[in-house]
């Protein structure tokens, strides 16, 4: 059925584009389109050539040694622990929090929906800036923290603290919308033939919102590893130790260092262009089970 | 498994959904739960299964209280009105669910289970879809899937809502006098949701009409449709016109006409609302001796099907009155808009006026 009605909409929508009553003279097209290419390489394309020239200007080898210093790998590897933690911990969150409010009506729902929205609002630094405020020396929990010999701030715990924060609503707010479409018909079939709780989520809930899921985590995947803000405040900058990615790639830059500079940001960069790619592959993989289900 | 439901009572916020319903559903009969929407029906239908728990009052499976059971403990079978069948699961998986999620003890094994629901498969005439996906078939044939996988689970009772709703009218009619076969068959006890009342008197054994949280009648078909308790038992089901009336010694007074009113519909004195069906009018070009009867002028005649609707007004005055003869004595009278006639209720209905809330 999708796909006669598919090719009967693409037959459709392929005379509609021809059509001289409903489009708009040549040079108006052209003009448009130029405008827009001109704007995307002047404000998309260039710099992302830009990062990838400056990084290899100096030759393949000075590329390679500037990411095998030992100071760049550690970024690296703190940035990829920073999501390994952080991830899997919204994506629990995200699915819980999306569960209870679609699927559910409880009082003070509408305040749990701010609540998460509440990292999109605050600006990263101040999200930061509370976790200092907390866990810092000075902080509310400051003093007995160190009594224990514990360090969130300036250390790794802050670090993946602010990631979490700064990435809780990625997932929550890609399956709230998806969940309440979906509505609760199926949960409510699986009940009455006597599934339980986890068996109506790891054989229903689950693989119906498995796209919108995945691509949730790969948004949080994406903030996650390029969060500078936030991260920047709570990690002190030590050099090896605390460092981010994008943290690392400021100080070489700072340092006149360009080249290493660009050369660390051209894996964040590469890193981006993965993520758009898996991005597009999930939304037409979303799209199409979407589609099937429309017909109902 | 008979159903017994005591003094329920549901309220959403300041709605009182249900208030007060009692009932019963003998064993193995296929019982419908008729109203318009918002009447109630449907949280009844889910109160029943265990998906809402009432404010007070309690349902009873055979003599046994089950209000406070889980719903996984119910063995029911429940009918959702979009079918709810799980999209990502082929046909044969959706049916094999309620076999598949039970504890490794109780648990058919493989080959039984396949044997299970290819016996259901076929029981509904579908075993050829077993592989398909449900967004692959059409609305019918989705129904009669989810019919399937509630039957799999062997349930003591059925339930469904508005299990026809959102088919088209002529699959709607096949289906429904399947649905009466099938329970023929099986003598599952069932009850069923519907606003339609033509669905409700074709294929219950009992009907149950409900407004507005309340159960106004509980009969078999014949006994709603021939002798309605209420003015709005009277309204809901078929067409009806209705009167002002004042009844005075068992005559039912309608303007300046009076008709004697039959042995089960004695009134006390008073003001009352008269109704008389379309079906119950007869039409006449001349005056009959001293029958008693309205004049009115033919506004409309609608004579498409088997029956020609008439819209009459009363002479001197504004009300509407609707009638319905056969083609054959339609074409005897020889009737035209705007002729002149004699209305000859049949069969006249009275309600005090009190009572009604029409």
């Amino acid at each position: 059925m999708s796909g006669i009605s598919t090719t009967q909409f693409s037959k459709y929508s392929a005379k509609v584009a021809k059509s001289r009553a409903t489009s708009e003279p040549v040079w108006v097209r052209w003009a448009l389109i130029s405008t827009t290419l001109l704007f995307l390489s002047l404000f998309l394309f260039m710099p992302l050539a830009a990062v990838f020239t400056e990084a290899l200007r100096k030759g393949f080898d000075t590329y390679i040694s500037a990411l095998a210093d030992a100071d760049a790998l550690s970024s690296m590897k703190l940035t990829v622990i920073a999501a390994l933690i952080a991830v899997p911990l919204n994506l629990v969150f995200g699915v819980a929090a999306a569960w209870a409010i679609a699927k559910f009506e409880f009082k003070g729902k509408s305040i749990l929906i701010t609540l998460i929205d509440l990292p999109f609002a605050v600006s990263p630094v101040i999200a930061g800036l509370i976790y200092v405020l907390i866990f810092g020396l000075q902080g509310w929990f400051g003093q007995w923290l160190s009594d224990h010999d514990l360090k969130v701030i300036f250390a790794i715990p802050g670090i993946v603290l602010a990631t979490i924060f700064v990435t809780f609503p990625f997932v929550a707010r890609e399956l709230i919308p998806l969940m309440q479409a979906q509505g609760k018909d199926e949960e409510e079939a699986a009940l009455v033939l006597g599934a339980s709780g986890w068996q109506i989520l790891w054989r229903i809930t689950l693989p119906n919102i498995k796209w919108g899921l995945l691509y949730g985590v790969i948004l949080t995947n994406a903030r996650a590893m390029g969060e500078f803000g936030a991260v920047s405040v709570v990690s002190g900058h030590i050099r090896g130790l605390t460092n981010t990615m994008p943290l690392h790639v400021e100080i070489l830059y700072n340092e006149y260092n360009y080249a290493a500079a660009f050369a660390v940001a051209s894996v964040l960069a590469l890193l981006a262009l993965v993520t758009l790619v898996l991005k597009s592959i999930v939304e037409w993989h979303a799209a199409r089970s979407a589609r099937a289900t429309e017909q109902n | 498994m008979s159903i017994e439901i005591r003094n329920i009572k549901k309220n959403f916020g300041q709605f009182s959904a249900l208030n007060n319903v009692s009932l019963d559903v003998p064993s193995g009969e296929l019982v419908a739960l008729l109203g318009p929407s918002g009447c109630g029906k449907t949280t009844l239908l889910r109160i029943i299964a265990g998906l809402e728990a009432p404010d007070s009052g309690s349902i009873h499976f055979h003599g046994k209280d089950t209000t406070e059971r889980d719903v996984r403990e119910r063995q029911v079978g429940f009918v959702f009105q979009h079918y709810a069948l799980f999209r990502h699961m082929t046909v044969f998986e959706n049916v094999a669910f309620g076999l598949r999620v039970r504890p490794k003890e109780t648990r058919p094994s493989d080959t039984e289970i396949k044997r299970r629901v290819h016996e259901l498969l076929e029981l509904v005439q579908l075993d050829w879809l077993a592989d398909r996906y449900p967004p692959q078939l059409s609305g019918g044939q989705r129904q009669r899937i989810a019919l399937a996988r509630a039957l799999a689970v062997e349930p003591k009772v059925l339930l469904l809502d508005e299990p026809f709703g959102a088919l088209d009218a002529k699959v709607r009619k096949e289906l429904r006098r399947w649905l009466r076969r099938l329970h023929d068959e099986l003598h599952i006890t069932s009850v069923f949701v519907t606003h339609d009342q033509e669905e409700a008197l074709e294929v219950a054994d009992r009907i149950v009409v409900m407004n507005r949280g309340h159960v106004e009648q509980i009969g078999t078909p014949q006994e709603v449709y021939n002798n309605p308790a209420t003015p709005y038992v009277y309204n809901f089901l078929g067409n009806v016109n209705q009167f002002k009336s004042n009844v005075l010694e068992g005559q039912a007074q309608i303007g300046d006409i009076s008709i004697k009113l039959q042995a089960e519909n004695q009134q006390a004195d008073g003001a009352a609302l008269a109704y008389i069906r379309p079906h119950d009018i007869d039409v006449q070009k001349t005056k009959n001796g001293n029958t008693p009867a309205f004049e009115a002028k033919i506004n409309y005649i609608h004579a498409v099907g088997p029956l020609v609707r008439l819209e009459l007004q009363q002479l001197g005055k504004e009300d509407i009155i609707e009638a319905e003869l056969t083609q054959e004595r339609f074409r005897e009278l020889g009737l035209n808009t705007g002729e002149q006639v004699f209305i000859y209720p049949r069969n006249v209905r009275v309600f005090l006026d009190n009572a009604s809330q029409a």
